[in-house]
């Protein structure tokens, strides 16, 4: 699905290097999580995936189902079937939420050939998604984000995610600011989407979340690498001994 | 006698060499002369004048006008889906074939250029304008008061059931118009009024509403998309007791456009809003001066005025709020934003407050800005395409001026307008 090879990606305005060559591979169907200190360059690996401007990519390549998406624009990878719930997910006076999705979902049905979805049918579906993620009508109407608590913000990402059902989500600290009853919401959005024609790349500071979205594997990032890979076990120990251990042991 | 003053006369002078008032003007003639009077003593405008430093008056001062190409298109006219009274002017003359009987239910209309003596228009025809002279003084709005040609004087002594249309009709690519409208609301009732169209290659309009007590004066102009065409509008608004007012103008093309509007808040509890949304591409100047007094306790005003500029594309802003000693409980609001679509176009903008009462909420603030890149990302980050994105966020940022317009199928035409220029710049 997504693979990751020999990733270099050095900051556009400055001489600073972030990524320094991640390798990395999700397969359809699986659930790959990121763990690692802060700094350590996650998000900069989701922005760059997703083509976030300010990035000059050095060295590697990244490709999804084998086409070069560092090739694409942002759009282009969002219709190809990527997407990324954001860290930081962006208030949007003006636009409003409805309009929003309805135009993403056209845009990227259109940019595959695919026949636009009806107002109807779209609003049907949403309707119903929302409410699995409990957001209410008053918040659909709202513009994009735009006085939305901290947890509303992340569901408001899974719903996106649920409408435009992509083939590789890539989740950027989706349970961060959230209380545990908003985790479980975000946690069954995400598990009602896993499907073994889909990759996940759920990308974590804390354990927390993957009592809830069981990963197949986990990779500690540090200081712009993937420094080790293993099973769901990798994430329990970061969670009882934190990351000095692992960075002690891999330097 | 110093030099400034003396070259601003001489620009009168020659501006009005040969140029015949009208002669057999009835009731309007004394009013007509003291402004020509004004005109030559306080000369045009000048680029050196403090009022005039952003934007150039030379067009619209200069003897002659120039000339401007038609623009020709084929949209749906402008408010063309709603119930409405149509008045036409061709060129600045007003045509009867094309506009509607000019008889409304709660409404008393005349020409300006035929009206016998109208008592209530004889009063207002040039008090507000004059009024409106100080503390700055507006040469062009007097010398369309000495020169206008035609116009319409509107009386609503009651709400009539549909709003008035004033449409302004170019097709001689040498017009040089000057309109001037009078309009009078009386006590309790409501009127709507729309403008639209580009009207002449040189059009100097002058409107003055009296809003009476308790009364209700709404306003929705679309000016006309010619590229070449100059204009320089002014509307002067008294407002009286518990009264509203709420203005708002879209101004897309057009090589330079100064709307200047000016309130007068007299009555208590009166309540002003004014409003612009202005598209520039190119060879655009487009330039906002407003200026609101409050003069009357518990008065809110606000002014939103949004401006999209690209491809060299100027906006100007000035826009003042003096509250007078004695006028508490002032709400004054005034905000002026640019979005500039590239690093080519410029907004010079001068926000001003004059306070002289010690009870007031007074807020102004103005600001220019780029697309926000971060929310550009998050838009195409879902599959949406740059220029639709871009469009998006415009419409967005535009949108707090056209939600001043209170009637929703208004809003919604001037939104299909905005969509309409925001199209037309992606496809090219
Ligand atoms: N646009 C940027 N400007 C400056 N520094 C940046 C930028 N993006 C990332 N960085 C730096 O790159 C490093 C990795 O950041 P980030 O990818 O956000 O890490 P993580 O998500 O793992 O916490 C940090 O040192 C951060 O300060
Ligand atoms: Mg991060």
């Amino acid at each position: 699905m997504l693979e990751i090879k020999g990733l270099k990606v050095k900051l556009e305005e400055e001489d600073k290097q972030i990524l320094k060559g991640v390798d990395l591979k999700v397969e359809a169907g699986k659930v790959h999580a990121i763990m690692g200190p802060n700094g350590s360059g996650k998000s900069t690996l989701s922005y760059v995936l997703s083509g976030k401007s300010g990035y000059e990519v050095t060295g590697g390549s990244a490709t999804l189902e084998g086409d070069d998406l560092l090739d694409m624009e942002p759009e282009e990878r969002a219709a190809a079937g990527l997407f990324l719930a954001f860290q930081y997910p962006v208030e949007i006076p003006g636009v409003g939420n409805m309009t929003f999705l309805r135009t993403a979902v056209n845009s990227q049905r259109k940019a595959r050939g695919e026949e636009e979805m009806s107002a109807t049918d779209f609003l049907k579906e949403i309707r119903a998604k929302a409410k699995d993620l409990k957001i209410n009508a008053e918040m659909l109407k709202r513009p994009v984000n735009v006085g939305f608590s901290g947890g509303e913000k992340k569901r408001n990402e899974v719903l996106q995610m649920a409408m435009l059902a992509p083939k590789m989500c890539v989740l950027d600290e989706t349970d961060s600011g959230l209380d545990v009853d908003a985790m479980k919401l975000v946690a069954e959005g995400v598990n009602a989407l896993r499907d073994e024609g889909r990759g996940f790349l759920v990308i974590t500071h804390y354990q927390r979340l993957l009592d809830h979205i069981k990963p197949d594997v986990v990779h500690i990032m540090a200081n712009g690498r993937i420094v080790k890979t293993g099973g769901p076990e990798l994430a329990i120990e970061v969670e009882n001994n934190g990351y000095a251990d692992i960075l002690a042991e891999v330097a | 006698m110093n030099a400034l003053l003396k070259s601003k006369q001489e620009a009168a002078a020659s501006r009005l060499d040969g140029v015949q008032a009208p002669t057999d003007a009835g009731w309007s003639t004394h009013a007509r002369e003291d402004a020509l009077a004004r005109v030559r003593s306080t000369g045009l405008p000048s680029r050196r004048d403090e009022y005039w430093k952003f934007t150039r008056p030379d067009r619209l001062t200069a003897a002659e006008g120039s000339e401007a190409a038609l623009f020709l298109h084929e949209e749906a006219p402008v408010f063309g889906d709603h119930d409405r009274l149509k008045i036409v002017f061709v060129d600045g003359v007003f045509s009867a074939e094309r506009s509607d009987d000019l008889t409304l239910e709660g409404l008393e209309i005349s020409r300006l250029a035929d009206a016998s003596d109208i008592s209530w228009a004889a009063e207002l025809y040039g008090k507000l304008e004059t009024s409106g002279q100080t503390p700055v003084e507006r040469p062009l709005a007097a010398l369309n008061t000495a020169l206008a040609t035609d116009g319409v004087l509107i009386r609503a002594f009651e709400t009539p059931s549909k709003p008035v249309s004033l449409i302004y009709v170019h097709e001689d690519t040498h017009s040089d118009a000057i309109l001037h409208h009078v309009i009078k609301v009386e006590a309790g009732a409501s009127l709507t009024l729309l403008e639209n169209g580009p009207a002449a290659a040189r059009f100097n309009k002058c409107l003055e509403v009296d809003i009476a007590d308790s009364a209700e004066f709404h306003h929705v102009r679309a000016q006309g998309r010619d590229h070449e065409r100059c204009a320089v509008t002014h509307l002067f608004a008294r407002l009286g007791e518990e009264s509203t007012f709420k203005s708002f103008t879209l101004t897309v093309n057009g090589v330079l456009t100064r709307n200047e509007v000016v309130i007068d808040l007299t009555g208590d509890n009166a309540f002003a809003h004014v409003a612009g949304a202005a598209l520039g591409d190119g060879d655009f100047v487009h330039d906002d001066t407003v200026f609101v007094t409050h003069d009357a306790v518990n008065c809110e005003s606000r002014q939103v005025f949004k401006k999209v500029l690209r491809n060299g594309a100027t906006g100007v802003f000035q826009g003042k709020i003096l509250v007078k000693a004695g006028a508490q409980k002032t709400d004054g609001y005034q905000k002026s934003q640019s979005l500039m679509l590239d690093g080519d176009s410029q907004f010079l903008a001068k926000p001003e407050l004059e306070i002289y009462a010690d009870d007031v909420a007074c807020s102004h603030g103005s600001t220019s800005g780029a697309i926000d890149e971060d929310a550009l990302f998050y838009l195409r980050a879902r599959g949406i395409p740059k220029t639709v994105a871009i469009d998006f966020m415009t419409l967005a940022f535009l949108a707090e001026a056209v939600e001043e317009i209170d009637n929703q199928a208004l809003a919604d035409e001037i939104n299909g307008r905005l969509e309409g220029w925001l199209t037309r710049r992606s496809a090219s």
